[in-house]
């Protein structure tokens, strides 16, 4: 709402031919491979995937988060036109939480179970805007209220909060300081279906009212497409395809996105028999992405226009 | 594979082949809560009847603390029912065995768990865990025959036969559950309760696990409770579907007819928080809080003009849903004996919907 209303809307995140490889002593694998996206502002933008596929090392990369073995070895990543990978570590600092924040996965089991709520959300406040404790638990207490939790519960210990509200807690430190960029590794993974619909429905909501833009990692593709606006499906460290969240949902253009989206069971039609991701089906060279329809990217191979030919081993 | 079928024993005190496999009545679970000398409980489950029938997938499905894994637990003996009885073919086994259950009926249940990083030792190989099962449960004692045993188990759930002298740690999480499958197999059980199996696994291998499931049904005929709190997979894989609410079964039947046509206000919230792409701009929270207040004070029942079951909101009453072969029954709106806990059920993660509730507190932040 109070977003950033630009005369020139900027990009706010834009990643270009990023690779992160993990060196071992013995081989490297690259773990993400050549990728290019975009996130505009309020833009939610979906990465699917299986584990394994990169996703997360990729979002690791834009908070910089990577530690040996992980290097970035290719591409760039700008925020607002700032180049991420030149950061000094005071710069980083600031980077991080107040522009870009994050909500890992299994979040719920980040809170320091020995500490207050207030406490650990006071932290973010006292570390970072030089606040005082009394005025940080003020600006703690309504931190909760954005989130619908009472205030009572500043004095809560985490384990004393059900999974829902932890999951709350985590989503509501995360845009403490209103950052510009949430990004999201499966924060629904380990909630039951109805506390994974009040979630979902609290970050739109937050969305809606904060202005910020989302990176929203997920391998659940319904869900992914309630959410995003624009997404991408990643395999085995490059996109294989990406497009409009609907777009992608209706027309899916490559093989593997069609897998993904019959791995999950319909809710609605007839019940045949699913293959979902079949064990052992690989594709491998993985070409660059081509425009299909305008909007609509796809790896697939540029003459043709199809599947890659003998993609499959 | 061509493996050769176990050789399928005698079942003593088998019954007909009509009757429920499992058949649950009254059941009800009391949990103290509080203290050690604390007299305060929490009713966990409240008079449970259910059948599971013979060949039959039935899913369970519902919310987290719903009640849908103590049945399981009681049914696997875990927990003590607080009463109720508990048939599992044929035999009340709560009066046959009523200490701790018999060698013969471990056999015959078997449970497979959420976790597969947690349920199995991750030291040992994979053929200690089937091996085991086997020496334990069944006739098969001598060498050459447990290996061929052990071979087609592997086979029975898509592993190859190598893997046998693997770790359980140097497996992924969906060959982990594989062997957790295997070994349930191993005691050639008649009845599997599966609590969530999938739920852990990563999206490229739980179809495989669903399919397996339905083929072990369609194959051997083994009958499965099937836990879960994803109702797309439920109907996937489930025959019928229970749909449980706070300790109680609020609707159950063939699980395309409760799915398609979900006759309680309860079963059409879950369903309505199950994202579907299908369905645009799915979350409707005017609509959601309707449906809330319809669980928790109906006042009307839409099945008033059932003549054999008159409403009643004292006792249970069961109206039937549509076609009677689906055997789709709905709990009457109007009962609500647990009214204060399903109120606390609804009430605890569900304060979201507060936007509809209480628009003032809305929007004073930020």
């Amino acid at each position: 709402m109070t977003g950033i209303t630009d005369a020139v809307p900027r990009n706010v995140l834009e990643v270009s031919d990023l690779s992160v490889e993990y060196r071992g002593e013995n081989r490297t694998t690259r773990a993400v491979d050549r990728v290019s996206f975009t996130i505009g502002p309020g833009e939610a933008f979906g990465l699917a995937g299986e584990s394994g596929c990169g996703k997360s090392t990729a979002a690791n990369a834009i908070m910089r988060l990577l530690r040996d073995p992980a290097v970035i070895t290719g591409g760039s990543i700008l925020f607002n036109g700032r180049d991420v990978l030149a950061m000094s570590p005071d710069e980083l600092r600031s980077f991080r939480w107040r522009e870009v924040s994050m909500v890992f996965q299994s979040a719920m089991n980040s809170l320091n179970p020995v500490m207050t709520i207030g406490d650990q959300i006071a932290d973010i406040f006292t570390t970072h805007e030089g606040l005082t404790k009394k005025q940080a638990l003020v600006r703690a207490a309504d931190l909760l209220d954005l989130v619908q939790i009472d205030a009572g519960r500043l004095k809560a210990y985490p384990h004393q909060l059900s999974g829902g509200m932890r999951q709350r807690v985590v989503i509501a430190m995360a845009v403490a300081l209103h950052p510009m960029l949430l990004i999201m590794d499966e924060p629904t993974t380990a909630l039951d279906v109805v506390v994974q619909q009040e979630i979902m429905a609290q970050i739109a909501d937050l969305q809606r009212e904060l202005g910020f833009s989302i990176l929203f990692i997920t391998h659940d593709m319904s869900l992914m497409i309630e959410l995003s606006n624009r997404m991408a499906v990643m395999y085995a460290g490059r996109f294989v395809e990406t497009a409009d969240a609907q777009e992608l949902f209706a027309n899916p253009r490559h093989p593997y996105t069609r897998a993904l989206i019959n791995a999950f069971p319909p809710l609605h039609g007839p019940v045949g028999e699913l293959t979902g991701l079949g064990e052992g089906v690989r594709f491998s060279n993985i070409p660059d992405l081509v425009e299909v329809s305008p909007g609509h990217l796809a790896a697939l191979d540029p003459v043709s226009n199809h599947d890659i030919p003998g993609g499959r081993s | 594979m061509t493996a050769q079928p176990l050789a399928r024993r005698p079942q003593p005190g088998a019954s007909s082949q009509d009757d429920p496999v499992i058949s649950l009545r009254g059941l009800t679970k009391d949990f103290q809560v509080g203290g050690l000398f604390s007299r305060r409980t929490v009713r966990a489950l409240n008079q449970v009847d259910l059948d599971v029938e013979r060949g039959e997938i039935m899913a369970l499905v519902g919310e987290s603390g719903s009640g849908k894994s103590t049945i399981a637990r009681c049914v696997i003996r875990l927990e003590r029912p607080t009463s109720g009885q508990i048939v599992v073919d044929g035999v009340d086994v709560l009066r046959a065995e009523p200490r701790n259950a018999s060698h013969a009926y471990r056999a015959k249940v078997q449970m497979i768990f959420q976790d597969p990083f947690g349920s199995l030792n991750p030291i040992h190989q994979v053929r200690h865990f089937l091996e085991r099962a086997i020496r334990l449960h069944t006739g098969v004692g001598r060498r050459e025959n447990i290996e061929s045993t052990l071979e087609e188990l592997m086979a029975r759930v898509d592993l190859p036969a190598d893997l046998l002298n693997t770790h359980a740690f140097e497996l992924s999480g969906g060959q982990r559950q594989r062997v957790s499958i295997a070994r349930a197999l191993a005691t050639e059980p008649q009845v599997i309760l599966a609590d969530e199996p999938t739920s852990m696994l990563d999206v490229s291998v739980r179809i495989g696990i669903l399919n397996l499931m339905r083929r072990l049904r369609d194959d051997r005929g083994i009958s499965m409770l099937y836990i879960t709190h994803d109702l797309a997979s439920a109907r996937y894989v489930a025959d019928r579907t229970t749909v449980m609410f706070a300790g109680e079964l609020v609707e159950s039947g063939r699980s395309i007819a409760v799915m398609d046509h979900p006759a309680h206000p309860y079963t059409q919230l879950l369903l309505s928080a199950v994202p579907d792409p299908d369905r645009a701009g799915s979350y409707d929270p005017v609509e959601r809080a309707r449906l809330r207040s319809a669980v928790l004070h109906s006042t009307s029942c839409p099945f008033g003009a059932d003549r054999d079951n008159p409403c009643s909101a004292t006792t249970s009453v069961r109206h039937v849903v549509g076609d009677p072969a689906d055997r789709h029954w709905v709990r009457c709106h109007l009962y609500r004996p647990s009214a204060e806990v399903a109120a606390r059920a609804l009430a605890a993660d569900m304060s979201e919907d507060d936007d509809v509730a209480r628009p003032a507190a809305r929007g004073k932040t930020a």
